[in-house]
C-alpha cells in the first residue's frame, strides 16, 4: 500500500483493485473520505487513510459514512464513502434523496458485491440501486479500470449533478494487476452555501426537484451511447456478440477472444443503441453479466432479442469454467473435457476461532446450556460459534439484528419455548454500528433477553479495524471511547443487570449467564477481553498436557481452540456396556498464549505451564 | 501475437506466506515486462483456512483466474493443499509439493480422515509430483519461515526467467529492511532448486 502512496506519475504498479481505487480517489483531489469496514471493500478506506491532503474516517455504520461523504459534497468538496453491498442497505435511506438533490463537490460511492459469497450473508447485485436511484453505474473490470473510473466518477458526478455508484466485486477488489498512476488534481472547497430549497427536502422543495432527477437519466442514458467506457469491440467469429461489464468482462476475453465483444463500463442506463449495432453485426446477442439480469432485462423490454440468464447461471461468478461449457453447448460444439487429473476433496478446513480468542469462553459455555436457550447471533467472528464444536448460535440476518430478532422470538412463544431463555449476541463494533436501536427496543418494550456484548475492542472478522469503543482513530490516534456499560444503561437497561466479565474464567462465565437468564427481564453482560491479533492484547505463558494425567474426557476440545489437536483415540466399553470415546490432547505450545480457559474445562487438572514459573524474582 | 500465459497456483493454509510467495512471483513477471494479474484471498482471510492465489503472466493476462486444468505449476506449502489443487494442473504440469502434514481441528476432532499418502495419490492420478520437506530444509537453517523462499528456489527452473532474477526479487527484498537475512535466503532458494532437482524423474534443462 505505501508502494502506491509514494508512487510518482506515471509509474507502473502492482495493485490491487482496493489500492487502485484509493489511489485514483486521492488523485481526483478528494477532501472528505467515510467507510464502514466490509469484505471485500475494507481495504479501500485503509489504503486512502495513508494518502496525505485529505480527511478519511471510518464511520459508525454505512448510513453515517455516507451522511459525512454527503455533508462534504454540499460544503463543495469532492467526497466519497466505500461500503460492501449489504452497507448500502444500511445506507439506503440517505442514498435514495441525496439522489434527488444531487452534489456540490463530486459525490462517489463504492459498493462492492461479494460475487461467489465468500465473506457475506447474502449475493446481492448493487446495480439494482443505479435504476431504484437513478444514478449512473460505473462497473470496472480489473484494478487499472478501478482506478481510472474512480478518477472520473467524480467528473461524472460533478458534471451530472448526481452521486455516482462504483460497482465493484470480490473480483476486482482482491486481484492485484498492473495499473499505470497519475497525479493528483487540485480541487478545492468551495465552502457551504445555505440553499433551504435544494437541501431541506420538504415534500414541496422534493417534488419541484424530481423532474431534474429524471432529466438527468435522460442525459445519462445520451452519455452512455457515447461514452469511451462503454467500447465495441469487434470480432471475426460473429455467431456471437456478446454485451458485458465488470470482470465477467476478462472471462469473456479469456475464452472468446475472437467474438465481438460490447464491454459496458458506464453499465447504467444501458446504452441501447450500441446494443442494436452489436445486434446488427452478429447471428445472436448474449448477455454476460454477474449476477442477476438487469443489463438483459433492460434489453428485452426494449425490444432487441437477447440471450442471458437462460444460458448461464444467476448465482456467482462466470469465470471461464463456467462460460465455457455454457457457450459451447449454446453453440453445439463440442464442450472440453475441463481437467485431466480428477477433482479430491481430503477434508474440509472450516475457519477456526483464533487460538485464546475470546469468544470461545462464551460459547464453550453457551453450549454447555444449549437445550435451556435460544441464541440470537450478528455478524462478526463470533457467527463462527454456530459451528463446530460449540453450535450455539441459532440466527444471524444481518448487522445488528440479534436483539432485535430475540426480542421478536421472546414475544412469539409456543408452549415447548415458554421456558427457554432468549439470548442475544453481539460484538462491540456490530453493537455500535446498529445493535443500540434493538438494545434501546428491547428496554423500552420490556423483553425478557439476555445479551452479550463481546466486546474485544476492534472490528476482528474484517482484520482488526478501530472504532468508537476502541478509543483509537483511523489512524491509530486516541479519540474518545464509548463506555458500553453506561450505554446500555443509558439505554435503561437496570445497573445491577449489567454484568463486566472476564471472558477468560469460565466458571465466571457460566454462573453470570445462568444467573441472567433465570432472572426475567433484560439484562446485559459485557465481556473485556481484547482480540489476540489487536495491539491491546497481551500473551501470557504457554501451557501443555501432562500425558499420565489426562483422562481423554475431551472438555478441553469442546473450548474449541486450534491450539489443542487430539494426540489420540481410544474407545472405551464402559460398566453398563455403552462405549465411551476418549480423546487424548496435546497443545501446540507455539500456538498457545496462555489464556487458560482450557485449564478451567480440565477436570484432572492435567493441563499445565510448559514452563514451570520461577517463585522469586 | 503469441500470447503465452504462465499459470501458477500456489496453495497452503492462512498464515504459511502464501500471498508473499504470490506476491514475489508476480512482481519477478512485471519486472521482466509481462503483463501480470494475481488473485488475492477472496474475502476474508481466515487463519488456518485454505489459501490459494492465482498468478498469470504473459503479453496480456485477461481473467485473473487460473481455468482448472490448465495451471502450468501448483506449488503447494502442505501436502494435502496439493492434493486438493492437483486438478488445477495441464497435462504435463508439475506440483510441487511441501511434505509438511497439518491437521485442522475436525480432522483431530476425528470428523475427517486426514488422507494417508497425499503424493502416492497424487502420482497414482497421473500427476508429476516434485515432493520433498521444506520444514526440514528450513529448519536445518534455522528459520521455520525461509519454507516460503525454499519453495520459490524450487520452482526456479521451471519459469520463462532465470532463476537468478526470482531470487534477485526475494534477496532484493531482505537487502533494503533485514540484510542480515539476505544470505540465509540465498541458501533456502539454493536448497529448494537442488530438492526439486533431486526429486526430478528426469534431469532438468536448466533455462537459465
Amino acid at each position: 500500500m505505501s508502494a502506491a502512496v509514494q508512487a510518482k506519475a506515471q509509474s507502473r504498479l502492482l495493485l490491487s483493485g482496493n489500492d487502485a481505487i484509493a489511489r485514483g480517489v486521492w488523485e481526483a483531489g478528494v477532501k472528505v473520505a467515510a467507510a464502514y469496514p466490509g469484505t471485500p471493500s475494507t481495504e479501500i478506506l485503509e489504503s486512502l487513510s495513508l494518502y496525505p491532503d485529505l480527511y478519511a474516517e471510518w464511520s459508525v455504520n454505512e448510513k453515517v459514512a455516507l451522511e459525512v461523504a454527503i455533508g462534504g459534497s454540499m460544503s463543495g468538496a469532492r467526497a466519497f464513502c466505500a461500503m460492501k453491498h449489504v452497507g448500502l442497505n444500511v445506507a439506503s435511506d440517505a442514498f435514495m434523496t441525496v439522489t434527488v438533490a444531487g452534489v456540490v463537490g463530486g459525490l462517489v460511492i463504492a459498493v462492492a458485491d461479494d460475487v461467489g459469497m465468500s465473506s457475506s450473508q447474502n449475493e446481492q447485485d448493487s446495480r439494482f440501486w443505479g435504476r431504484f436511484a437513478h444514478v449512473p453505474v460505473l462497473e470496472p473490470a480489473d484494478s487499472q479500470e478501478a482506478y481510472e473510473m474512480a478518477k472520473y466518477a467524480f467528473e461524472l458526478s460533478e458534471a451530472y449533478n448526481t452521486p455516482v455508484l462504483l460497482r465493484l466485486t470480490t473480483r476486482v477488489c482482491h486481484v492485484k494487476a498492473v495499473v499505470q498512476v497519475g497525479e493528483r488534481n487540485a480541487h478545492e472547497i468551495s465552502g457551504f452555501k445555505s440553499d433551504a430549497r435544494r437541501w431541506v427536502m420538504t415534500p414541496a422543495n422534493a417534488k419541484g426537484q424530481l423532474p431534474a432527477q429524471l432529466a438527468r437519466e435522460g442525459k445519462l442514458q445520451a452519455l452512455g451511447e457515447a461514452s469511451p467506457l462503454n467500447v465495441l469491440e469487434p470480432g471475426t467469429d460473429r455467431r456471437i456478440g456478446f454485451v458485458t461489464s465488470g470482470p465477467a468482462y476478462m472471462h469473456l476475453r479469456e475464452c472468446f477472444p475472437d467474438a465481438p465483444v460490447l464491454k459496458l463500463g458506464l453499465s447504467y442506463p444501458v446504452p441501447l443503441a450500441l446494443v442494436e449495432k452489436l445486434a446488427a453485426q452478429v447471428d445472436t446477442v448474449v448477455v454476460v453479466e454477474e449476477t442477476e439480469p438487469l443489463i438483459e432485462h433492460d434489453l428485452k423490454a426494449a425490444g432487441i432479442k437477447v440471450h442471458g440468464k437462460d444460458l448461464l447461471p444467476r448465482l456467482g461468478e462466470l469465470t471461464p469454467n463456467v462460460l465455457i461449457p455454457a457457450i459451447k453447448a449454446f453453440l453445439g460444439e463440442p464442450i472440453p473435457p475441463a481437467t485431466t487429473y480428477p477433482k479430491y476433496e481430503p477434508f474440509p478446513r472450516p475457519p477456526t476461532m483464533c487460538a485464546a480468542c475470546p469468544h470461545m469462553g462464551v460459547y464453550y459455555s453457551l453450549a454447555r446450556m444449549r437445550k435451556r436457550v435460544q441464541i440470537s447471533g450478528d455478524i462478526g467472528c463470533y457467527t463462527l460459534g454456530a459451528g463446530h464444536p460449540w453450535n450455539a448460535l441459532d440466527t444471524t440476518i444481518s448487522m445488528g439484528a440479534s436483539m432485535g430478532i430475540a426480542l421478536g422470538m421472546d414475544k412469539a412463544r409456543s408452549p415447548e419455548t415458554a421456558d427457554k431463555a432468549v439470548v442475544a449476541v453481539i460484538g462491540d463494533s456490530t453493537f455500535l454500528h446498529m445493535g443500540m436501536q434493538g438494545m434501546l427496543d428491547i428496554v423500552y418494550n420490556r423483553g425478557n433477553v439476555t445479551t452479550l456484548i463481546l466486546d474485544n475492542r476492534t472490528t476482528g472478522m474484517t482484520g482488526g479495524q478501530n472504532h468508537a469503543g476502541t478509543g483509537k482513530g483511523l489512524h491509530g490516534e486516541d479519540s474518545p471511547r464509548v463506555d458500553f456499560a453506561k450505554l446500555v444503561e443509558a439505554l435503561g437497561v437496570a445497573p445491577e443487570r449489567i454484568r463486566k466479565i472476564d471472558p477468560y474464567l469460565l466458571p465466571v462465565v457460566f454462573k453470570t449467564i445462568k444467573e441472567e437468564i433465570e432472572t426475567p427481564g433484560p439484562s446485559v453482560i459485557i465481556t473485556d477481553r481484547p482480540c489476540v491479533l489487536s495491539e491491546f492484547y497481551v500473551k501470557i505463558k504457554p501451557y501443555r498436557v501432562i500425558d499420565e494425567d489426562c483422562t481423554g474426557c475431551g472438555n478441553c476440545i469442546n473450548v474449541g481452540c486450534p491450539a489443542i489437536t487430539v494426540k489420540r483415540s481410544e474407545s472405551k466399553v464402559r460398566a453398563d456396556g455403552k462405549v465411551n470415546e476418549l480423546k487424548f490432547t496435546t497443545i501446540d505450545t507455539a500456538m498457545c498464549t496462555g489464556c487458560h480457559m482450557c485449564v478451567e474445562s480440565c477436570g484432572p487438572k492435567a493441563i499445565v505451564l510448559a514452563q514451570p514459573v520461577a517463585v522469586a524474582e | 501475437m503469441n500470447n503465452i500465459i504462465t499459470n501458477i497456483l500456489v496453495c497452503g493454509i492462512g498464515g504459511q506466506g502464501v500471498m508473499t510467495a504470490a506476491e514475489i512471483l508476480a512482481q519477478t513477471a512485471i519486472s521482466k515486462g509481462f503483463d501480470c494479474k494475481k488473485s488475492e484471498v477472496a474475502g476474508m482471510a481466515q487463519r488456518g483456512g485454505v489459501v490459494t492465489s492465482h498468478v498469470r503472466f504473459g503479453n496480456r493476462v485477461w481473467s485473473p483466474v487460473i481455468t482448472p486444468g490448465t495451471a502450468d505449476i501448483v506449488v503447494a506449502f502442505e501436502v494435502a493443499e496439493g492434493s486438493r489443487w492437483a486438478d488445477m494442473l495441464r497435462p504435463g504440469g508439475i506440483a510441487m509439493v511441501n511434505t509438511i502434514r497439518l491437521a485442522p481441528p475436525v480432522v483431530s476432532a476425528g470428523l475427517f480422515k486426514y488422507p494417508d499418502d497425499p503424493v502416492a495419490q497424487m502420482r497414482a492420478a497421473g500427476v508429476t509430483v516434485y515432493d520433498f520437506d521444506a520444514g526440514a530444509i528450513a529448519r536445518d537453517l534455522g528459520d521455520l519461515k525461509l519454507v516460503n523462499t525454499i519453495m520459490l528456489g524450487a520452482i526456479a527452473d521451471f519459469l520463462p526467467f532465470p532463476a537468478a532474477e526470482l531470487e534477485e526479487q526475494i534477496v532484493g527484498r531482505f537487502r533494503a529492511r533485514k540484510p542480515a537475512m539476505v544470505e540465509v535466503n540465498q541458501k533456502a532458494f539454493d536448497a529448494g532448486r537442488a530438492a526439486a532437482r533431486d526429486r526430478a524423474e528426469q534431469p532438468l534443462a536448466a533455462n537459465s
